[in-house]
């Protein structure tokens, strides 16, 4: 489209307000988490690493960031097993009731968090016995299977099915073809997946919430728990430059594993 | 006939293995809660141990639908997520069609990649910027519109603004070098077909952003507890409740789910669904 000067201007500026409005906030919570002021006055009056020494120190931040690094490895190994399984359905099948099977897949996050954290909520409780380490990472798998889903089927789309068929004409059983054929072709995208649902599960908290067993806390649940609490202020800021960090580079190593695209459809 | 029969049936076989684990636990943990949900909704609560009682009664459901505290909840949270998605969309339109008809070949990864990023960082922390940022000593000063419903459709919009920069992205990109060409050799002024072609082919783009936008400021009870003040949406009285009355809490969190039914179903027209 021909943009008259004074309309590219236009655009140009509204994008860099809009691009501000988006980065200036987790700047601002980067720059206090090493700011001498407790009360983060701005500008801050000078930098410093205590917090940073004070939060390695912290029993209840370790504590938590060992527990959301297994509940985010235990939820990301089974929403690859099952999102791959699924999507080699969804891709190379045309079946009755695809479409429902794709909107099941995508329910859970596009239903609000809070809806799936309160209806597992009430099965755990009412029918299997109460919440446990294991019915955390149930919560967070549920809702990270499309995330491989959509990772996996993107690739798939990509590849065609004509080295499959090849192998399977060659005497191939379907388990060997998946195993030298879609494998190998696939696991850059699985992998891609696998540190999207990673990430994903890393910085929940709603369905956390709802589905995390008596005395179990996430990272995000320590710090809503210390939010409110100004002693533990600075530290609160350590921990979510830390949140921030540990779920972003995922992100950005998948993007390279699978091709530039991981993440941009759904998060 | 007989390896033609194997033909037909392996792969329904295949198909049936690759489908069954993740049918089987989205069946098991996905749509056997939402109806334990449903079904806890119309269950009793014992008021001294606050264990659930399971005798029928509609007495939360009827409560949930008639006492006018709650509706207004409703109204104002709907209110909230229908400020938050027209905001969005005012917000997006411009980066996306700076994204889309501006910027170089080479720069439009970039600038995906610019907007898709802070998706991951965590919410809890963006939304904990935000109360940093509005705080009455913060950065912005006398600017900032202090603790209150401003501040919460300002953050939620903050959180989703990526799930409508996407597929309006997605959209205006799909119309360069063919309708929008098409109307400029017409002879149509870049503006008049800014508004007459781009705007209204961008509706389905604007209803899968906002499925998003939508359904997750409905569910919201966390931001309004940072920046909101005193206020409450429905997702504060289903989070307050669902420890000590999960019968009510249940039948409160009906209400998102509803209203979110609705929606979906109103804008499947739209085909915006199968952009998703």
């Amino acid at each position: 489209m021909i943009l008259s000067t004074g309309a590219r201007w236009l655009l140009r500026l509204a994008a860099a307000a809009v691009l501000t409005f988006i980065y200036a906030p987790l700047v601002l919570v980067a720059l206090n988490a090493f700011s001498t002021s407790v009360t983060f006055a701005w500008p801050p009056p000078g930098y410093t690493l205590r917090w940073w020494q004070a939060a390695a120190s912290n029993e209840g931040v370790r504590t938590a960031l060992v527990t959301s690094v297994e509940v985010a490895l235990a939820a990301a190994v089974i929403a690859v097993v099952l999102g791959t399984l699924a999507s080699m359905a969804l891709v190379r099948y045309d079946f009755f009731g695809r479409d429902a099977v794709s909107l099941l897949v995508l329910l859970p996050i596009a239903l609000p968090g809070i809806v799936t954290g309160i209806a597992l909520n009430t099965l755990f409780t009412q029918a299997l016995g109460g919440l446990t380490f294991f019915t955390l990472v149930v919560g967070h798998a549920t809702f990270c299977i499309v995330i491989v889903v959509n990772n996996a089927s993107a690739r798939l789309r990509r590849m065609s099915s004509t080295a499959e068929e090849a192998s399977l004409d060659l005497g191939a059983t379907p388990w060997t073809t998946w195993w030298r054929v879609t494998l190998p072709a696939l696991r850059g995208a699985l992998f891609g997946g696998g540190l999207l649902a990673f990430a994903l599960s890393f910085d929940e908290i709603i369905v956390t919430t709802f589905t995390a067993g008596p005395g179990l806390q996430t990272l995000p649940l320590w710090i809503f728990q210390n939010l409110f609490r100004p002693n533990q202020a600075p530290v609160v800021n350590v921990a979510a430059v830390v949140l921030v960090v540990i779920s972003v580079l995922p992100v950005y190593l998948a993007n390279r594993l699978s091709g530039g695209s991981a993440g941009a459809t759904t998060k | 006939m007989s390896v033609q029969a194997m033909l037909h049936r392996r792969p329904a076989l295949r198909l049936a293995g690759l489908l069954t684990p993740a049918l089987l636990w989205l069946g098991l943990f996905y749509l056997v809660p939402l109806g334990f949900l449903l079904a806890t909704a119309f269950f009793a609560t014992d008021s001294f141990t606050g264990r659930v009682l399971y005798t029928f009664t509609t007495e939360n459901v009827v409560e949930v639908l008639t006492n006018p505290a709650y509706l207004l909840t409703v109204v104002r949270t709907v209110a909230v997520a229908v400020g938050v998605t027209a905001l969005c969309v005012v917000l997006a339109v411009p980066l996306a069609a700076y994204m889309a008809l501006v910027a170089g070949p080479r720069a439009r990864p970039v600038l995906v990649a610019l907007v898709v990023t802070p998706l991951w960082a965590s919410y809890l922390v963006k939304g904990y910027a935000w109360r940093v940022l509005l705080a009455p000593e913060g950065p912005l000063g006398g600017l900032s519109p202090g603790y209150g419903w401003v501040a919460v459709v300002l953050t939620l919009t903050y959180l989703w603004l990526p799930y409508m920069i996407l597929p309006v992205y997605a959209g205006i990109d799909g119309m360069r070098g063919s309708y929008v060409d098409a109307a400029a050799d017409l002879g149509a002024r870049p503006w008049t077909a800014f508004r007459t072609v781009v705007v209204p082919l961008l509706g389905p783009a604007v209803a899968a952003g906002s499925v998003f936008t939508f359904s997750l400021s409905l569910g919201d009870y966390i931001t309004v507890q940072l920046v909101g003040g005193t206020n409450q949406m429905l997702g504060n009285i289903v989070y307050a409740n669902f420890s000590t009355d999960l019968p009510f809490a249940a039948a409160v969190a009906l209400l998102p789910l509803l209203v979110m039914a609705a929606y979906l179903l109103t804008i499947r027209r739209t085909g915006a669904l199968e952009r998703l």
